[in-house]
C-alpha cells in the first residue's frame, strides 16, 4: 500500500478528471454523491444543483491492455428541482443527497436519487433505433395530407445515434418531515428504506402512495431529543436486517421480523468513550457520518469525524479495527468548529474484496487502510498529477515538530478542499474520488 | 477540560464558544433548506459543555470573592434546597410551568443545580411567594409571546407547548416551555419574531437585600426590570431603554437540552454584538443564582 511497488501493493495512477477547471466553483456544481452501479460499468454523481451525471466505462480494448476503460459521460439529467413548501415556509434544496443503483434486470438501468424530502426512481434507457417510413407523417413529424397518400408501407426501424434517456418512473414524496440522509435498497430488490433525522421508512419500489415507518426515535417531547439518525443501510444479504447510526456514535441493528416498528434494536454497537479525550466537541466528533456494510455482510464500517471503525456484527461492545484518518486535527477542533468544518460528513467505502477501506480528508487528501497488512496511505486528488498512468505519490502530514521535506504541516492544509465522497468499483481497482466540484478517477497500475 | 493556571483563559474560551454557537444557531435559521436538526443538536452539545465550564468557573470565582466578605450573608450559609438532581443530563425534562404547584420550587432548584454545580441554593431561599408570583404573571405573557399555545400552553398548566420557538415552522418540533422562574429567559419566536424576556427581578432584588455581596459587582447598573417584558425584535431598544445594561442577551440553557437552549434575545441595534462588551456587563450583574448564559 505504500506505493513502493512489489508484492500485492496497489499503485494508484491518475486516470481521468471530470468537471470544470477553474477555481471559482459554482455552488450548483458541488458534487454531493458518487456511486458505482453493481457491475461497475456505470458511475453516477449527484450535485448540489439537483443534477445527476452518469458516466459509462468504455469496453475494454484488446489492444489497450495497459489501462482499463475510460469513463465517459453517458447521461445527464435534472433529477430534482428546488421546491418551496408553502405551508411551512421552507425552501427544499434540490441537492442530491444520495444515489443508489438497482441491479440490472433488463436493458434499462434504474437508480434511486433523493434530495431532502423526495426520492425518485429513474429509468435510464438507450435508444439506438428509430422507426422510419410512417404513412401519415413526414420524417420531420409534420402530418401529410391524407389525399397525397397513394401507397402504404410498413415503418421499419433504422439505426440512429445512440440516445440515452432518463425518465422518472416513480416519485416517493411526502413521507419525511425531516431531512433525508440515506436510502438503501433491500437485497430483495423490491423494497428500500429511506432515513431522515428521526425516522426510517420502508417503501415498495412499485408503490408510491404509501410507506411504512419502521423506526421512529422522535421523543414525545422534543426537548428531550438527544440524538438523531445519521445513516441507515440494509444488510447486503439478509433482507430482514438493517442498521442505522446515530449522532451519538452508536449503531443499532434491527430485525424487521421482530416487530413492525423496529424501535427496539436487536443489537447496539457502541464503544465507550475514552475519558482522556473529552473536550467541548466530544459529541460532535463522535457523531457517525456514514455506515457501510462489507460486501460479505459480516462487517460494517462507520466513519466519525476523526476515524474509521470496522465492526464485527457479532461483537457489540467495541469495533474490531479502528483507523485514524487525521488524528492531527484533534488539537484543532476549536478552529474547525468555528469554520464549520467539524460538521463535514465524510463517507467511507469498501473495496470489492473487503480488504481495503477508503475515506476522504482535507486538502483533497484521501486515505486508504489495508486491513490485512495494516498499512495505510494518503493520496491527493489534484490536477497537478494529471498525466495518465502517473503513479500517485503518497502524501504525509506533519503533525508537529520538524517538518520533513515533502511533508505538509497541519496549518497549511486547505480545509476548503475536502473529499467527502468516494466510491470503489465493485470488481476492479478503480476508484472515484470527488473533490468539491471535480470527479477524479484513479486506477491501479497494470503492468 | 482545561484546568489550573489556565482557568481564566478557559472561561473566556467558553464564553466565545457560547457566542459562536449561538451565532451558528441563529444563522441556521436563514439557511436554505431549513434548519438542520442534526447540526443544531450538535451545536447544543457544545453550548452545554461550554456553559457548564463557564458557570463552574464563574461560581468558583464568586466563591473566592466571598472569602473576602465574611460579614455579608455568605451564600454558603443559606439553607440548602432539597438535594439537587445530578448534573443535568440533556435528557432532563423541561419543567412544565404550572403556576401553582408546590413542587415547582423544588424542581426549579433541581434544574438550577443541574446547571451550576457550585450553586448553593440561594434561589430556593427566596420566599416561595415571590418566586412564584412573577412567574405566574409572566407565564401567560410567555406563552402569548411564544405564539399560539400548543396543547397545554397558555397559562402554564400541564406540559409546556409553545411551538415554533426559534425553529422555523418547517419542522414539527413543537414544545417550548422553559422553566424560568428563577432566572431570566429570553425566547425568540421564529414564527412571529416576537421576543419575550421573562425576568425574575423580584427574586434577584430580594436576594440582594440578604446578601449584598452577591450584587457587588453591579457597577451602578439599574436594577432588573420588572418581569414580563415583551418586545418586538426591531423595537426593543426604543421600548425598553433601561434594559440596555441588562442586554447582555442572556440565554437560558436548561438541562433539558435541546429546545430550551435555542432561545435567543434579539440584538440591540444600538449595542454592538460584542461578546466582550456584553460579557462584561453580564458578568457584572451575574448573580450566583442566575442560570443564564452570557452571550454576544
Amino acid at each position: 500500500m505504500a506505493g513502493a511497488g512489489g508484492g500485492n501493493d496497489i499503485q494508484w495512477c491518475f486516470s481521468q478528471v471530470k468537471g470544470a477547471v477553474d477555481d471559482d466553483v459554482a455552488e450548483a456544481d458541488i458534487i454531493s454523491t458518487v456511486e458505482f452501479n453493481h457491475s461497475g460499468e456505470l458511475l453516477a454523481t449527484g450535485d448540489k444543483g439537483g443534477r445527476v451525471v452518469i458516466f459509462q466505462q468504455e469496453q475494454e480494448n484488446k489492444t489497450q491492455s495497459h489501462s482499463r476503460g475510460e469513463y465517459n459521460v453517458y447521461s445527464t439529467f435534472q433529477s430534482h428541482e428546488p421546491e418551496f413548501d408553502y405551508l411551512k415556509s421552507l425552501e427544499i434544496e434540490e441537492k442530491i443527497n444520495k444515489i443508489r443503483w438497482l441491479p440490472q434486470k433488463n436493458a434499462a438501468q434504474f437508480l434511486l436519487s433523493t434530495n431532502d424530502k423526495t426520492i425518485k426512481l429513474w429509468k435510464i434507457s438507450e435508444r439506438d433505433k428509430r422507426p422510419e417510413g410512417y404513412n401519415l407523417k413526414e420524417e420531420d413529424g409534420r402530418y401529410r395530407d391524407p389525399t397525397t397518400v397513394t401507397t402504404l408501407r410498413v415503418p421499419v426501424f433504422r439505426p440512429m445515434d445512440l440516445m440515452v434517456e432518463a425518465s422518472p418512473r416513480r416519485i416517493f414524496a411526502n413521507a419525511h418531515t425531516y431531512h433525508i440522509n440515506s436510502i438503501s435498497i433491500n437485497s430483495d430488490y423490491e423494497t428500500y428504506l429511506s432515513a431522515d433525522d428521526l425516522r426510517i421508512n420502508l417503501w415498495h419500489l412499485e408503490i408510491t402512495d404509501r410507506s411504512f415507518n419502521i423506526v421512529d426515535i422522535k421523543p414525545a417531547n422534543m426537548e428531550e431529543l438527544t440524538e438523531v439518525i445519521t445513516a441507515a443501510e440494509f444488510h447486503p444479504n439478509s433482507c430482514n436486517t438493517f442498521v442505522y447510526s446515530s449522532s451519538k456514535g452508536t449503531i443499532r441493528l434491527c430485525d424487521m421480523r421482530a416487530a413492525a416498528l423496529c424501535d427496539r434494536h436487536s443489537k447496539l454497537f457502541e464503544e465507550p468513550e475514552d475519558p482522556s479525550n473529552r473536550s467541548f466537541f466530544s459529541e460532535i466528533i463522535s457523531s457517525i457520518s456514514d455506515v457501510k456494510f462489507s460486501h460479505s455482510g459480516r462487517y460494517m464500517m462507520t466513519r466519525d469525524y476523526l476515524s474509521v471503525k470496522i465492526w464485527d456484527l457479532n461483537m457489540e461492545n467495541r469495533p474490531v479495527e479502528t483507523y485514524q484518518v487525521h488524528e492531527y486535527l484533534r488539537s484543532k477542533l476549536c478552529s474547525l468548529y468555528e469554520n464549520d468544518c467539524i460538521f463535514d460528513k465524510f463517507e467511507c467505502c469498501w473495496n470489492g474484496s473487503d480488504s481495503i477501506v477508503m475515506t476522504g480528508s482535507y486538502n483533497n487528501f484521501f486515505r486508504m487502510f489495508d486491513r490485512n497488512t495494516k498499512r495505510d496511505i494518503t493520496l491527493e486528488a489534484s490536477r497537478e498529477n494529471n498525466k495518465p498512468r502517473t503513479v500517485l505519490k503518497p502524501r504525509k502530514v506533519c503533525a508537529s515538530g520538524k517538518r520533513k521535506k515533502d511533508e505538509i504541516s497541519v496549518d497549511s492544509l486547505d480545509f476548503n478542499k475536502k473529499i467527502l465522497h468516494t466510491a470503489w468499483h465493485p470488481k476492479q481497482n478503480i476508484i472515484a474520488v470527488a473533490t468539491t466540484n471535480n470527479l477524479y478517477i484513479f486506477q491501479d497500475k497494470m503492468n | 477540560m482545561l484546568r489550573g493556571r489556565r482557568r481564566m483563559e478557559c472561561t473566556l474560551d467558553a464564553q466565545s464558544l457560547i457566542s459562536i454557537s449561538l451565532r451558528k444557531i441563529h444563522s441556521s435559521r436563514t439557511q436554505r433548506g431549513g434548519i438542520k436538526l442534526h447540526k443544531n443538536l450538535l451545536v447544543s452539545y457544545v453550548l452545554r459543555n461550554a456553559r457548564q465550564l463557564y458557570l463552574s468557573e464563574r461560581y468558583a470565582e464568586l466563591y473566592r470573592r466571598q472569602q473576602h466578605y465574611p460579614d455579608g450573608a455568605p451564600l454558603l450559609a443559606m439553607p440548602a434546597c432539597p438535594p439537587p438532581a445530578a448534573a443535568a443530563p440533556p435528557e432532563l425534562a423541561v419543567l412544565p410551568l404550572p403556576a401553582d404547584t408546590q413542587d415547582r420550587e423544588a424542581r426549579s432548584c433541581a434544574v438550577v443545580r443541574g446547571g451550576a454545580e457550585l450553586l448553593e441554593g440561594p434561589v430556593c431561599a427566596a420566599p416561595p411567594e415571590l418566586q412564584r408570583a412573577p412567574c405566574r404573571d409572566s407565564s401567560p405573557g410567555f406563552y402569548r409571546a411564544a405564539g399560539s399555545a400548543g396543547p397545554g400552553g397558555g397559562g402554564g398548566g400541564g406540559s409546556s407547548a409553545a411551538p415554533g420557538l426559534l425553529y422555523a415552522a418547517g419542522c414539527d418540533f413543537g414544545t417550548g416551555g422553559v422553566p424560568h422562574c428563577s432566572s431570566r429567559t429570553t425566547v425568540l419566536d421564529l414564527d412571529t419574531h416576537v421576543v419575550t424576556t421573562v425576568e425574575n427581578g423580584y427574586l434577584h432584588q430580594d436576594c440582594c437585600s440578604q446578601c449584598p455581596c452577591c450584587c457587588q459587582p453591579v457597577a451602578g447598573g439599574p436594577p432588573f426590570a420588572p418581569c414580563t417584558k415583551r418586545a418586538r425584535f426591531e423595537e426593543y431598544s426604543a421600548e425598553h431603554p433601561q434594559d440596555s445594561s441588562n442586554i447582555s442577551n442572556l440565554i437560558s440553557i436548561f438541562g433539558s437540552g435541546f429546545t430550551g437552549l435555542v432561545s435567543r434575545q434579539q440584538a440591540d441595534s444600538e449595542q454592538p454584538l460584542n461578546g466582550q462588551l456584553c460579557g462584561k456587563q453580564a458578568l457584572a450583574s451575574l448573580g450566583a443564582w442566575t442560570r443564564a448564559i452570557v452571550a454576544f
